[in-house]
């Protein structure tokens, strides 16, 4: 199973992951992804829209990495 | 500063010229190729003295299996609280020079640094590598990189990327650093105080290290004890001796102690009673404490516990690297959350509002800036319990006017 | 007038409307704001897919002129600007737009290997591809002085500037984030 690294000297908190995302994270009051464990794993149906959001970040910050 | 020279002192014998060294402790024991001082290392149960104490032996052998490494001698010392590095490298960089050539050479290293902020320190290891230079004691090429005078510039991975030439700021932990650092190649970052040891254990053997310490946390460690104390000052000692006794080292306590500080500003508070607790890991851990980089500041009695924690968690907001959102964000805001119930106006919500914002920041930065100063928060909620109750009914213990 | 000559104009100007598009949405929703209404992914979906749709049409553009013999468009034409026989200017800077887009959609393609800051870089030369596409579209075509043409430039030059009045507004939202690095 894969889990989500988030490049935090990237991120600039733009959201686009949250909305691909709802399951997994939210976003704090300034903006930043929130889950609640520090890498969440990506459950098997979810594996495409992790990828998604992967892709679409706009700072590159987000990629998959094995557990 | 004062330091008493005695018997049991290991790393503070010689002078810090190069003939006062040499004649002390002999020349540098080079070991005849890389990977052989591993098994010393290992049997000497030698740790980082940076802080983190991981077993050194697992490091070099982590990057003595790459190609082309390099090894930094990690000498930032951004803690305010400590002073033992820098002591280390003006009293004693021969030690620290040795055993980063043996470092290079364990685990094949052409290129060495030492990474040091200006000032007597850095000078003394320019003095020193002068000297080195001159009698032909050092076979890998040693660079020496200004670090910049901020709490987060001695992280390893800013540590790196200062010696790349970029800002010194934690990155992003994609690999790790012994397996890709400077410039993609397998970097050992070590502490400074952790390559003196190395120096001597290659000199004197695993079995003369372990004769100081305990079974598992063998040797001796670089305390700065500060604060309400005599003879503030770096001392060395044994692990495992009880915290009362570094207090003695430092000329006593000057008033009664309220509690101690543990492992520096990312580490958490020891109530004063509990002076015999053994300066360990082990011996500390029931206390939700640790030595951390062997750092000890008492506070006295007199003083509110809550506004010095405020003081240190304003500081740590004020030291953030800029780069993670939630660390820039959070920290000022817990420091200022900190800060108003030791010095008002305090409303009653505000221990949750210190609990709920330590959650949302621990954990969620490139480094391990956010998590120290969530320690250290959390440690000074739970140390000062009974002021917090105090402030929150309008008062404190301590103030002499009224409010 | 063949019916490749009819494809060639009509797929140029939606090739031309499309990329208008995709420059106005990348200036209004800078690094992946939402907009009307649809949220930022959605955003990124139209951004990406109208730009990949736009260079489809392109294709078609520069296949069905490099068919059509009253074009008189060679091979190298396509790549190198200003060589052509038939109004060089103004073929050539569909050439040059040509080549720019290429640029923006390989380098967005392969966004994920290439640093940030490099991806960064090229993509300014968006800036550059759209009035170069815009100008060549004016220029080349039988039709530049067609009403219709001319009515297409207006409108899509409306929107481009729309879209950089909006970003010079005042209500361009900004980030709520403290620092102020990049």
């Amino acid at each position: 199973m894969s889990r989500l690294h988030i490049d935090w000297t990237a991120c600039e908190g733009r959201g686009a992951c949250a909305e691909l995302l709802p399951e997994l994270l939210y976003r704090d009051e300034w903006g930043y992804p929130l889950s609640r464990e520090r890498e969440p794993q990506i459950p098997a149906p979810l594996e495409g829209h992790a990828r998604r959001a992967v892709r679409d970040c706009p700072r590159l910050a987000l990629r998959l990495v094995d557990s | 500063m004062t330091t008493l020279v005695d018997s049991r002192e290991r790393l503070f014998t010689a002078g810090p010229d190069l003939g006062s060294h040499l004649r002390r402790h002999g020349p540098l024991p080079w070991q005849g190729g890389p990977h052989r001082l591993i098994a010393a290392v290992e049997a000497a149960g030698l740790t980082g003295r940076g802080g983190a104490g991981f077993p050194t032996w697992r490091k070099l052998n982590a990057v003595a299996a790459g190609e082309k490494p390099v090894v930094i001698a990690n000498g930032a010392e951004g803690e305010p609280a400590s002073a033992k590095d820098r002591t280390l490298l003006h009293r004693a960089p021969h030690l620290v020079l040795d055993g980063l050539q043996l470092a290079a050479e364990c685990v094949g290293a052409t290129r060495a640094y030492v990474y040091v902020p200006a000032g007597p320190a850095a000078d003394a290891v320019r003095h020193a590598l002068a000297q080195r230079r001159a009698a032909r004691v050092d076979r890998i090429g040693v660079d020496v990189v200004v670090a910049a005078d901020r709490f987060v510039a001695g992280e390893a991975s800013a540590v790196v990327s200062a010696v790349e030439g970029r800002a010194p700021v934690p990155r992003d932990k994609v690999r790790r650093i012994a397996e890709s650092g400077v410039r993609g190649r397998p970097t050992l970052v070590q502490n400074v105080e952790t390559l003196a040891h190395l120096a001597l254990i290659a000199r004197h053997g695993p079995a003369w290290f372990r004769s100081r310490g305990t079974a598992e946390e063998p040797g001796t460690f670089l305390a700065t004890v500060s604060g309400a104390v005599a003879a503030p000052g770096v001392y060395e000692l044994s692990y495992g001796v009880p915290v009362d006794e570094a207090l003695a080292r430092a000329g006593g306590p000057t008033v009664p102690l309220q509690a101690l500080l543990l492992g520096g500003y990312h580490g958490a508070w020891l109530p004063a009673q509990a002076g015999a607790a053994p300066l360990s890991r082990a011996g500390l851990r029931p206390w939700g404490a640790s030595p951390g980089a062997g750092i000890l500041v008492a506070l006295p009695a007199d003083r509110c516990g809550l506004v010095e924690s405020a003081r240190i968690a304003t500081y740590l907001g004020a030291q953030t690297a800029g780069q993670c959102g939630p660390c820039v964000n959070g920290l000022p805001r817990l420091a200022d959350t900190l800060h108003r119930l030791a010095q008002g106006p305090v409303h009653p919500g505000l221990p949750a509002e210190v609990a709920r914002l330590s959650a949302l920041v621990d954990g969620r930065g490139a480094c391990k800036h956010p998590d120290g100063t969530v320690r250290f928060i959390r440690s000074s909620m739970a140390a000062f319990a009974p002021e917090i109750g105090i402030h929150l009914a309008g008062n404190c213990s301590y103030r002499r006017g009224s409010r | 007038m063949s019916a490749a000559w009819y494809l060639a104009r009509g797929t140029g100007v939606v090739s031309l409307l499309l990329l208008t598009i995709v420059v106005a949405l990348g200036i209004a929703t800078r690094s992946g704001r939402p907009a009307f209404g649809l949220p930022r992914f959605a955003v990124t979906a139209v951004h990406r897919n109208a730009s990949l749709m736009s260079v489809l049409f392109l294709a078609i553009h520069i296949g069905t002129l490099l068919i059509d013999p009253y074009a008189h468009l060679k091979v190298v034409d396509v790549v190198l600007p200003f060589v052509g026989s038939y109004r060089p200017l103004w073929q050539g800077l569909g050439t040059l737009a040509l080549d720019l887009i290429v640029a923006l959609v390989v380098t967005s393609l392969l966004r994920h290997r290439l640093e940030l800051r490099g991806w960064r870089a090229v993509h300014w030369l968006a800036y550059a591809a759209w009035p170069v596409a815009l100008l060549h579209a004016l220029g080349t075509g039988t039709d530049a002085g067609q009403l219709w043409l001319r009515g297409t430039a207006v409108v899509c030059t409306a929107a481009v500037l729309a879209a950089i009045g909006w970003r010079l507004s005042g209500s361009f939202p900004r980030l709520s984030t403290v620092d102020g690095r990049r």
